[in-house]
């Protein structure tokens, strides 16, 4: 645990301090995301190239490939979640969940084709979802500041600093040919944007403002996963009477 | 013949007892699951819904699922402090808005996630409980569940919904932001006219 541990700090620190130079100048506008009009600035660069290069190629794919194949792939990529959602759930001390998790790698990595079949799954064994952002929170670290990464979107100091760490120990790390490594690459975040459409489209009907509707249910969603789905209240968190009907307690 | 009368007068208050009031209030678990569940198979057996007929959800959605929501409410809670500044006839808007907001959402949600199944958490509740929040989850093949929990209230029409939360996101206050922006560049009317032209189909910024 030497190597994520002092990696941590490490990207911990590098991110800050280049957060901390790039939204200097910037007049706090949020608690959460002091860094606004850099984020804005990246975002508005995310969708140029995203919504010219990235999304129709997405959309593509959807069209083209049979679906047997599209799940096929994102099956295979999912079994790569399963074992960090597996060490994740160790490191949080889930010890049941983590079984479970290591038992869908086994069955669907050696039965399932190299994961490529979610037999598990049809076995009866849940997915879980887990990452290294989450146990961090769980562990006490704040989610620091929000940051909007071009081409690959909403994060935060902390739950970048996970996917850091794991890019860094992934299996996918170690194909010694570097060929078929980026093109495992390519097709792993073709298969992510792809299963992101659907999201995106509500998205689009649903926000006034893009940027600011997909921070905040990002920061939500992140708070929700840390709590284990029991966020205890926010305190700006309020209710006015709704007029016809007052005096309801505000939602838990 | 005595016996008769006087055995049924006996049983009568057990079938007044054991037959439904007629205007009986559906349990708020019970009541998300009906309409989830015959929303669903209505837009499974429909291929104009499925195909995302504009006119079709929209009327789908207008008779099922609005009756069942508390609009008033939700756009109370999504303005925050700031539905106190406005009139009742600018909440009356706001509310007209925002609901249609919400449907065009809905529409859009139902049409992109209509293959996927739904589970029912047990509801817990108290005997006399005017608020209770429903638990659902939607699973995908190979994917985590999401979980869709449903704040309830009981209303003297029944339950209605006030929040959905999807994923710990909730629908209802995931706007105070956008709408507190609104409402700090131009005000109450400036907020209505920004829901406006969103609901007139024009692209977000």
């Amino acid at each position: 645990m030497n190597r994520p541990d002092s990696l941590f700090r490490r990207t911990v620190l590098f991110l800050a301090g280049t957060s901390a130079l790039l939204g200097g100048c910037a007049a706090a506008p949020s608690r959460d995301d002091p860094f606004e009009p850099w984020n804005r600035a990246m975002y508005e660069v995310h969708q140029v190239v995203d919504g010219n290069v990235v999304k129709p190629i997405a959309e593509a794919y959807v069209k083209t490939m049979p679906e047997q194949i599209r799940t096929g792939v994102s099956n295979f990529f999912g079994n790569i979640d399963d074992i960090f959602t597996g060490i994740n759930n160790v490191l949080e001390g889930r010890g049941n969940q983590a079984g479970d998790d290591f038992g869908r790698v086994l069955l669907n990595s050696t039965f399932g084709i190299g994961g490529i079949l979610d037999l598990a799954s049809m076995a009866g064994i849940n997915k879980d979802k887990k990452d290294f952002g989450i146990t961090f929170g769980k562990w006490g670290a704040p989610p620091g500041p929000y940051l909007f990464v071009p081409l690959w979107g909403p994060t935060t100091v902390r739950d970048g600093t996970g996917t850091v760490v794991r890019f860094f120990i992934s299996p996918l790390g170690y194909i010694p040919d570097v060929a078929v490594r980026n093109s495992i690459y390519g097709v792993g975040y073709l298969d992510g944007r792809a299963q992101a459409l659907s999201a995106e489209s509500v998205l689009d009907t649903a926000a006034l403002d893009r940027y600011r509707f997909l921070r905040n249910a990002y920061l939500k969603n992140r708070r929700y996963q840390v709590y284990e789905g029991k966020p205890p209240p926010e305190e700006d968190e309020e209710e006015p009477a709704p007029g016809a009907a007052p005096g309801a307690p505000p939602p838990k | 013949m005595l016996r008769t009368v006087a055995v049924t007068l006996l049983l009568l208050p057990l079938v007044l007892i054991a037959a439904p009031p007629v205007h009986a209030q559906e349990a708020p678990d019970a009541l998300v699951k009906r309409i989830a569940e015959e929303t669903l198979t209505t837009i499974r057996s429909d291929k104009e819904l499925q195909a995302g007929n504009p006119a079709k959800v929209k009327q789908l959605i207008e008779s099922k699922l609005v009756p069942n929501f508390d609009t008033a409410r939700m756009t109370a809670l999504a303005m925050g402090r700031n539905w106190r500044s406005a009139t009742p006839e600018q909440q009356k808007q706001l509310t007209e808005q925002f609901k249609t907001l919400l449907i065009r959402t809905y529409s859009n949600a139902l049409t992109n996630y209509r293959d996927n199944a739904m589970t029912y958490k047990p509801l817990r509740m108290n005997a006399g409980d005017t608020e209770v929040i429903v638990r659902t989850e939607v699973t995908r093949a190979g994917q985590a569940p999401v979980p869709i929990d449903y704040s309830m209230e009981k209303t003297p029409e029944g339950w209605k919904a006030y929040d959905v939360v999807v994923a710990g996101v909730s629908l209802v206050t995931n706007y105070r932001d956008e709408f507190n922006d609104a409402m700090k560049s131009s005000g109450v009317d400036g907020l209505i006219k920004t829901l406006a032209d969103k609901n007139k189909g024009s692209a977000p910024k």
